[in-house]
């Protein structure tokens, strides 16, 4: 298990910013329901480099899931533009979508997301059987997997069997098995007590000090402390990016 | 690469299926009752179809299916029945002339023509009385168109026979019916008052088609016949044994030939009589048969439209209740047909098992019919099994494509809010 470490300044690790992963540009999303619209965005830019810990943070509402889910690739903008890895993510069909989610980003949930009827192991090698890997070389890097979250003995364990925060951690060795480039975390410890929850936030930070690129989406301060960078959103709009 | 990712897919699908249904046992059961009816209405439908087939061909064999027959009337119906009352009626005399024929001919395709009267009789042995018998009258030459054995004795020969002697064979029934519990051979029996001596009695062979019984006939010499009976001008015939029965048609144009030399017809002339083959039995079964596979469609249709209906509701209440994990599993990288599939997979999984369990009930069926009743020709045929499996697994994909197309297509973020 990884202890759970708070972050200090002193232990603090912050690694240099790489190439550019994600770049949006005046992102608007408008919901129609029914009469009226809901300006879920308002016209939002954003740089995200690779090897950044990023935190977005606003009260409920403000469009955080909205523009996680658009950074995700789960949705696209209604007007705007989205360069993921330099290519265009408005101009793609749903299977190529579909790619990039598999390939290059790792979901986490607040509600873990698990499939209930198979094992750790079977859920973390989900999205490798989905980018058409061998079954023999997949239990491999499952258990890597689950091996560097710290659930090494519990592969075989359903998610009923398994606490809160280590069904978190299956989920987040599932965002990681396929070495995406970021790993996009929507209130991870939402539904976790404060001593889980900032174990959670350790396990975040250990991953980033050994060279994954996260971004967390949380209302409570304590929790974007973790992160490198803050952006706030007020109303579908960028409030203030701080680096810390 | 990409087929082995849908390979994958697969796989991980049917283990989810098979999850799935492992979970809801009763619900994936209760459903899989439609198809379960509709697949042993199919199986059973095609076993008695084929059991009637084999059961014809097996009274065809009895009859001995390389004969043709010489007759007056066809044995289909007739509208002009008139054009057929005038013929001048089959003589037994007959036989001789188309056996002479058949000999001068080279290469003969026929190999012996044999003349057989008939008529119903009443036959005594001592206090035993049995009536309406069928008693025919024949040519030695019988032995070589007779498909039978004998329990005891022989036919009569052809001197025999040309005398006139008063000889006879009787069916096992008839033998057993006069003589229960002893040998018939060789004891005297009155048919219509005159004595006969018992010279064979044949095997049981049953009945053709539960029409006649093989078992309840009497032969005689045909100068016999002729002399206590005369002959009837509709009951006799010429049947004719050809030699290769692969070439039955060719058979039958020389047959047709030979007899209108024998009946000394001239070109344009129209035949003044029909030769008649079993195969023109197996037409008559035909209206029964269509009876039977258009009641079965019908009731395998049913089932299978109910059962569709069944694994359809069950496969939309699937996506509905996991619209979360197809929402999960859209993030993840699935892709529409992934998840069409994935769907398809479980309405398929419904319908095979509904399928599989058809299939072990006709097999059971079949075989507790076949053990209470072993004259019954039952049978199973291997390509039924298989047919009524792809049937089920055609009903899983057309009943389930509905829900899982609309699960492929679900919106990732819409899926994944759902509550
Ligand atoms: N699918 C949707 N349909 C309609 N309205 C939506 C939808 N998703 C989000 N919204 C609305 O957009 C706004 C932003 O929502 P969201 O991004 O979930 O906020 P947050 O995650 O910051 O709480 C809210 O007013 C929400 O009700
Ligand atoms: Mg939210």
């Amino acid at each position: 298990m990884i202890p759970p470490a708070a972050p200090s300044p002193a232990s603090r690790v912050t690694r240099t910013p790489g190439p550019l992963v994600i770049d949006i540009e005046d992102v608007v999303k408008l919901y129609p329901m029914g009469a009226e619209t809901i300006h879920a965005l308002r016209g939002v830019s954003l740089k995200i480099r690779r090897n950044e810990y990023l935190a977005i943070m606003g009260p409920s509402g403000s469009g955080k899931s909205t523009l996680m889910n658009m950074l995700g690739c789960l949705d696209t903008p209604t007007t705007g533009r989205y360069e993921f890895n330099g290519r265009n993510v408005a101009a793609m069909d749903d299977d190529e979508l579909a790619d990039i989610r598999n390939r290059e980003i790792g979901f986490v949930f607040q509600t873990f997301n698990l499939l209930p009827r198979s094992n750790a192991l079977r859920n973390v090698e989900l999205p490798l059987v989905y980018s058409g890997m061998a079954p023999e070389e997949r239990e491999d890097r499952a258990r890597e997997a689950l091996e560097a979250v710290g659930l090494g003995n519990r592969m075989h364990h359903k998610p009923n069997e398994l606490s809160g925060g280590q069904r978190q951690r299956v989920a987040i060795a599932r965002a990681l098995v396929n070495r995406p480039s970021i790993i996009l975390a929507d209130e991870p410890t939402g539904n976790l007590d404060s001593q889980t929850g900032t174990e959670i936030m350790a396990l975040f930070n250990d991953l980033y000090e050994r060279g994954n690129t996260i971004i967390v989406v949380t209302h409570e301060e304590d929790i974007a402390r973790h992160a490198r960078r803050i952006v706030r959103l007020r109303d579908g709009l960028l409030d203030r990016d701080e680096v810390q | 690469m990409s087929t082995h990712r849908l390979l994958y897919e697969a796989n991980e699908s049917w283990r989810i299926a098979a999850a799935q249904i492992r979970a809801h046992k009763l619900r994936s059961l209760l459903t899989a009752l439609g198809v379960i009816i509709g697949i042993v209405a199919v199986t059973l439908m095609g076993t008695a179809i084929r059991g009637m087939d084999i059961s014809f061909e097996n009274n065809l064999a009895m009859l001995g299916d390389d004969i043709l027959y010489v007759q007056k009337w066809p044995w289909h119906n007739v509208e002009d029945w008139w054009n057929y009352a005038n013929r001048p009626p089959i003589r037994p005399e007959d036989a001789d002339s188309l056996n002479r024929v058949i000999a001068s001919t080279p290469n003969s395709l026929l190999e012996v023509a044999v003349p057989v009267c008939a008529r119903s009789a009443t036959l005594k042995a001592g206090d035993a009385q049995v009536n309406g018998i069928y008693t025919f009258g024949t040519s030695g030459d019988y032995s070589r168109i007779l498909a039978v054995d004998f329990r005891e004795g022989r036919l009569f020969t052809g001197p025999e026979a040309d005398a006139g002697r008063q000889v006879c064979v009787l069916g096992c029934d008839v033998a057993d019916a006069l003589f229960p519990g002893r040998p018939a051979l060789d004891q005297t029996v009155l048919i219509q008052g005159q004595p006969f001596r018992v010279v064979g009695v044949l095997v049981r062979q049953g009945s053709f088609l539960g029409l006649f019984s093989f078992d309840n006939q009497v032969l005689m010499p045909l100068g016999a016949f002729k002399k206590y009976f005369g002959v009837h001008s509709t009951q006799a015939e010429v049947r004719v044994k050809v030699k290769d029965k692969t070439r039955l048609e060719e058979a039958k144009e020389e047959l047709t030939g030979a007899m209108r030399r024998v009946r000394a017809l001239l070109p344009g002339q129209r035949d003044n009589f029909t030769i008649n083959e079993q195969q023109a039995f197996k037409e008559q079964l035909d209206p029964v048969k269509q009876g039977i596979a258009l009641a079965g469609l019908f009731i395998t249709g049913l089932a299978l439209f109910v059962g569709a209906i069944g694994i359809m509701n069950i496969t939309f209440v699937s996506v509905r209740e996991r619209t979360r994990e197809i929402g999960t599993r859209k993030a993840l990288g699935a892709r529409r047909k992934t998840i069409l599939l994935q769907f398809l997979i479980e309405s398929v999984s419904i319908s095979l098992i509904g399928g599989v369990a058809g299939v072990l009930l006709t097999v059971s069926l079949c075989l507790g019919v076949r053990a209470a009743l072993p004259s019954l020709p039952i049978e199973l045929s291997p390509a039924l099994i298989v047919i009524g499996l792809f049937v089920a697994v055609g009903t899983g994909i057309a009943a389930g494509f509905a829900p899982a197309w609309s699960a492929s297509r679900l919106n990732p973020v819409e899926a994944l809010r759902y509550e």
